[in-house]
């Protein structure tokens, strides 16, 4: 029976007592202050700090107890199953987590001189050849922070390659998917585009016709993932790219769905030109809580003067860093990516190797379609669009007849299966599913794990049937039951920070 | 295999068209053990010269600071480290409360109200204020230091290409380094939809006309938006308490590594206005209680405004952030506390200052460049001594120091300058020792 710790554990600002502390700072050397005296003489009156900022004041031993304890009431992928849809919750191999924390790479600035920065950068190259091979791409940046910074990088560079050719003012619109990801339409309307939505036929691909009826010469790029959000591969690839290509548009890859076609089939090959990798998804690297992730943009040889400076480069001898791209979009963050989580997946590459990474890709499929399998079988759970074809990475559930007869919606039942020690899947996604479940086992998961979630989603069911107002009550095992969300947002009780807290407590 | 009825996994890949399909492996490098991708990497890294080989004299926009061990050890929890983004609250209470008491102390040493709990780093983060401020005042200009890291001016500029948004760079005061307010003033009308500064600036000093600068910004109507380093908030003066409307910056130098510059840690905050709060990027953390009100409890909240929800309309482009780098800040500044950071403050400036008094002796040097009082980063201008900036740079390197940043590109007005950065980390021998072998190298012939 799964019990989430349930600590009484107060705010940190109502923890402590008034002038404990749980760091010394080093003391200033005699030399030094009988040389420079009280600094704080020289600060303009006008620009110091009168009042002191009203952080906590813990010992050491307080602090660690207050985190510790709250990390008790977080679920995370060592403790079970997480079959997020599209989020691909997998291991985190211990070893990369050992090399990530070596002095060697957390002590090094990104100004140093080249030369003494070798190491990291032949890490960093390397890495980018093998992500170029991966995804059939020429060249690779590395320097998007996350997914959805790769995906406004790769909308930017769209709009640099038709500035180049003189035709921006008129190529305005970016077509995706009703089924896409929501940073899909975020980026491209980032970028400045004008998002024109494409249905989805009744096999949950992309409607091939409406793809026709929407590409114009207005049409800079088209974003799609494949496999697409239901687990389906748009096998229409090769059309869809040549309708996007007649018109001079460009095809962009999301790579939030990559982890099952690696080694299997490649982006570039099937006509995308530009495409980004989520490197927390499919390379293996923890999410930590919500980031930093990494998210690298691999181009077509066309596109690839667009690309950010600077990139690393190698003159047979040496590694450097190169500015000298004139066509290059510029820069979308400091420095050179986020390094520390690249080293991770350099690491998690070479562990698992060329037939490594294609076996994930089975296993991440063979999983997905035996849970699909098993989940069909029970009542309440159906699975919409092309129930004859194989899932890839994930498969999508939904769960309207439940919701109709017995009130036990998506919500409910994600909620019900925290109570057995397990994260849900993806909830209401993609928006063209009903109650939709989104589900991806990913490969990290053993047939018994796979076999307890299956019996899981089987006692939800019944109990959805016999007993539903059970179900309602979810959850009730976890650190807290159902929270007022709506409390949360509603301006008059909203509380972002303990300042305001404090302010609404006080009126 | 069996229980789905197939014989070979190949069958679950029939509906890719053949065409598409792998014929051969891709050219990757072959498995190796878990020993040998650790003594691989160790040599590879090994070639790193690090803080620990030489003194390293570098900031601008990635700090050495020390990470207290406690810190390391909370991130490094693999009930945080390996949780995804908290979007079922009732079982991730854990990294929700922490992120929380993250956006809190951002609060409370900038003096704002709201914090996100995270933006990519202090660059992209200037890029999304930037455009917040346009959607706030439909307005097509901003306003921004001549001194500023060229980084941030060109991530500024790709941010806001595609928007069409004009860019005017105000210029500062040739003697201080000080904005120059006449040139504001005549660049400053009612097209601008923000002012932006930096404090400590891109090179090291402390802007102190901030509340002149805001009155202009506020007169016309536009957004003021400062820029921290943060770990000067124990001594300088918050920018909240000068009518700063958003506060961004780099959170990195509280409690996280350089990793050679990321990941990074992208503040942002604002003051309690709804109207405001409601354009602002990124996910924020919300305390409520369990609906039955037996417990206090946090979760999303805003969420209408982020891309999983809105699509097209949402405020940013952002899902995965920097939450973990949030947490180690929250637990950096726990261990600190208000009397820490103070003092913290005064170490790093005290150090700052007696590298700036010992380097100034040194014939021909001129250190700093401009007459303001300075924080941690400071200008080494060589000018009159005859030497390159990237000649002392070489003979330094030669003799096991690493100096600061070349910047005789980046700002050629000055000519041959560098800037230098000292913290905590820097010992008076390393600092005696630089002093020493730099005033070897601008004497040699």
């Amino acid at each position: 029976m799964f019990r989430q710790a349930r600590w009484d554990e107060k705010v940190i600002f109502d923890l402590g007592f008034a002038g404990r502390r749980g760091f010394a700072v080093p003391k200033i050397e005699a030399e030094v202050k009988n040389l420079v005296g009280n600094v704080e003489a020289l600060i303009p009156q006008k620009m110091k700090r009168k009042t002191p900022p009203n952080l906590p004041e813990l010992s050491e031993v307080e602090a660690v107890r207050h985190f510790i304890r709250l990390s008790q009431m977080n679920y995370c992928v060592d403790l079970g199953f997480y079959p997020l849809g599209s989020c691909t919750m997998k291991y985190n191999p211990k070893i990369n987590e050992k090399l990530a924390r070596l002095r060697t790479l957390s002590m090094i600035h990104p100004y140093q001189d080249e030369s003494t920065v070798q190491g990291i950068l032949e890490i960093l190259y390397k890495l980018s050849k093998w992500l170029a091979e991966i995804t059939g791409t020429y060249e690779i940046s590395l320097q998007p922070a996350a997914g959805a910074h790769g995906e406004f990088l790769g909308a930017l560079i769209m709009r640099a390659h038709h500035k180049l050719n003189n035709d921006h003012e008129k190529r305005t619109e970016l077509i995706v998917p009703d089924s896409a990801h929501g940073t899909n339409p975020a980026s491209g309307t980032m970028a400045g585009f004008k998002i024109i939505v494409v249905p989805s036929d009744e096999s949950g691909c992309i409607d091939i016709e409406a793809l026709k009826a929407a590409v114009s010469e207005h049409t800079a790029g088209l974003m799609l993932t494949n496999p697409n959000t239901l687990g389906i591969f748009e096998r229409n690839i090769e059309d869809i790219a040549e309708i996007v290509h007649d018109v001079d548009g460009l095809l962009y890859y999301d790579g939030a769905n990559l982890n099952p076609i690696l080694g299997k089939v490649r982006p570039g090959d099937m006509g995308f030109d530009i495409v980004h990798i989520n490197i927390h998804k499919t390379f293996g690297t923890p999410h930590g809580g919500g980031g930093p992730g990494a998210g690298p943009v691999g181009v077509c040889k066309e596109l690839e003067k667009f690309l950010p400076v600077p990139r690393v480069v190698f003159d047979g001898k040496r590694y450097h860093l190169d500015y000298n791209k004139p066509h290059s979009i510029g820069k979308i963050r400091s420095f050179y990516g986020n390094t520390a989580v690249l080293l991770r997946a350099f690491a998690y590459i070479l562990n698992l190797g060329v037939e490594g990474l294609e076996e994930i890709a089975e296993v991440s499929v063979l999983n997905a379609n035996y849970v699909m399998k098993k989940l069909k079988e029970i009542e309440g759970f159906e699975l919409p669009y092309a129930d004859k074809r194989p899932r890839k990475h994930e498969c999508v559930f939904s769960v309207k007849n439940l919701s109709k007869e017995k009130g036990i919606r998506a919500l409910n039942v994600s909620k019900k299966i925290l109570d057995y020690g397990m994260h849900s899947p993806t909830t209401y996604f993609p928006l063209i599913v009903e109650e939709a479940l989104m589900i991806e086992p990913t490969e990290s998961f053993e047939k018994e794990e796979l076999d307890r979630f299956i019996e899981v989603i089987k006692n939800i069911s019944k109990e959805a049937h016999e007993n539903p107002d059970k179900v309602l009550e979810a959850p009730q095992n976890t650190a807290a039951t159902r929270l007022d969300e709506v409390k949360a947002s509603h301006p008059k009780t909203m509380i972002l920070s303990w300042r305001m807290y404090k302010k609404k407590t006080k009126s | 295999m069996r229980e789905i009825g197939i014989k070979d996994i190949a069958e679950l890949y029939s509906d890719v068209p053949s065409k598409f399909r792998l014929k051969k492996k891709l050219k990757l490098p072959n498995s190796i053990s878990e020993q040998e991708v650790e003594s691989y990497v160790e040599k590879l890294l090994s070639r790193n010269k690090t803080f620990q080989d030489m003194p390293i004299f570098l900031g601008a926009g990635c700090w050495p600071h020390y990470v207290p061990a406690a810190v390391e050890e909370i991130i490094h929890r693999t009930e945080f480290l390996t949780s995804y983004t908290p979007y079922q609250p009732e079982i991730s209470q854990g990294i929700l409360q922490a992120l929380f008491e993250y956006q809190s102390m951002i609060c409370e040493i900038t003096a704002m109200d709201v914090a996100n709990c995270s933006m990519y780093d202090w660059a992209s983060a200037l890029g999304e204020a930037v455009r917040m401020a346009v959607r706030l005042t439909h307005r097509q200009e901003a306003l921004i230091p001549r001194i500023i890291h060229p980084e941030r001016t060109d991530t500024l500029r790709t941010y806001t290409e595609p928007i069409g948004l004009h860019v005017k760079t105000v210029d500062y005061d040739k003697e201080a380094g000080q904005l120059n307010l006449e040139d504001l003033k005549s660049k400053i009308s009612e097209k601008t939809a923000a002012v932006y500064i930096e404090n400590p600036t891109y090179l090291g000093f402390i802007e102190t006309q901030v509340e002149d600068i805001a009155q202009e910004a506020h007169h016309h109507g536009a957004l003021f938006i400062v820029g921290v380093d943060p770990i000067s908030l124990g001594v300088l003066k918050p920018p909240g308490e000068y009518e700063t409307d958003i506060v961004i910056g780099e959170g990195q130098p509280l409690g996280n590594h350089m990793n050679y510059g990321g990941p990074l840690l992208g503040i942002f905050a604002c003051k309690d206005d709804m109207q405001v709060i409601r354009q602002m990027p990124g996910r924020v953390i919300g305390m409520t209680t369990t609906l039955d009100e037996k417990r206090v409890g946090f979760c999303n909240a805003l969420q209408t405004r982020e891309q999983h929800i809105r699509r097209e309309n949402a405020t940013s482009i952002i899902c995965s952030n920097e939450a973990l780098c949030g947490v180690a800040t929250a637990v950096y500044l726990t261990l600190l506390g208000p009397k820490g950071l103070e003092e913290l403050g005064k170490t790093i400036m005290s150090k700052a200052q007696y590298a700036m008094q010992l380097l100034s002796k040194i014939d021909g040097a001129k250190v700093p460049l401009f007459k303001s009082v300075h924080f941690k980063e400071f200008t080494v201008n060589f000018n009159r001594t005859k030497k390159t900036v990237s000649h002392v740079h070489e003979r330094l390197l030669q003799k096991g120091i690493h100096g600061g940043k070349d910047i005789t590109k980046e700002f050629s007005e000055l000519g041959e300058t560098a800037l230098y950065c000292v913290t905590e980390i820097h010992s008076k021998e390393e600092i005696d020792n630089l002093a020493d072998t730099v005033k070897q190298i601008v004497e040699e012939r």
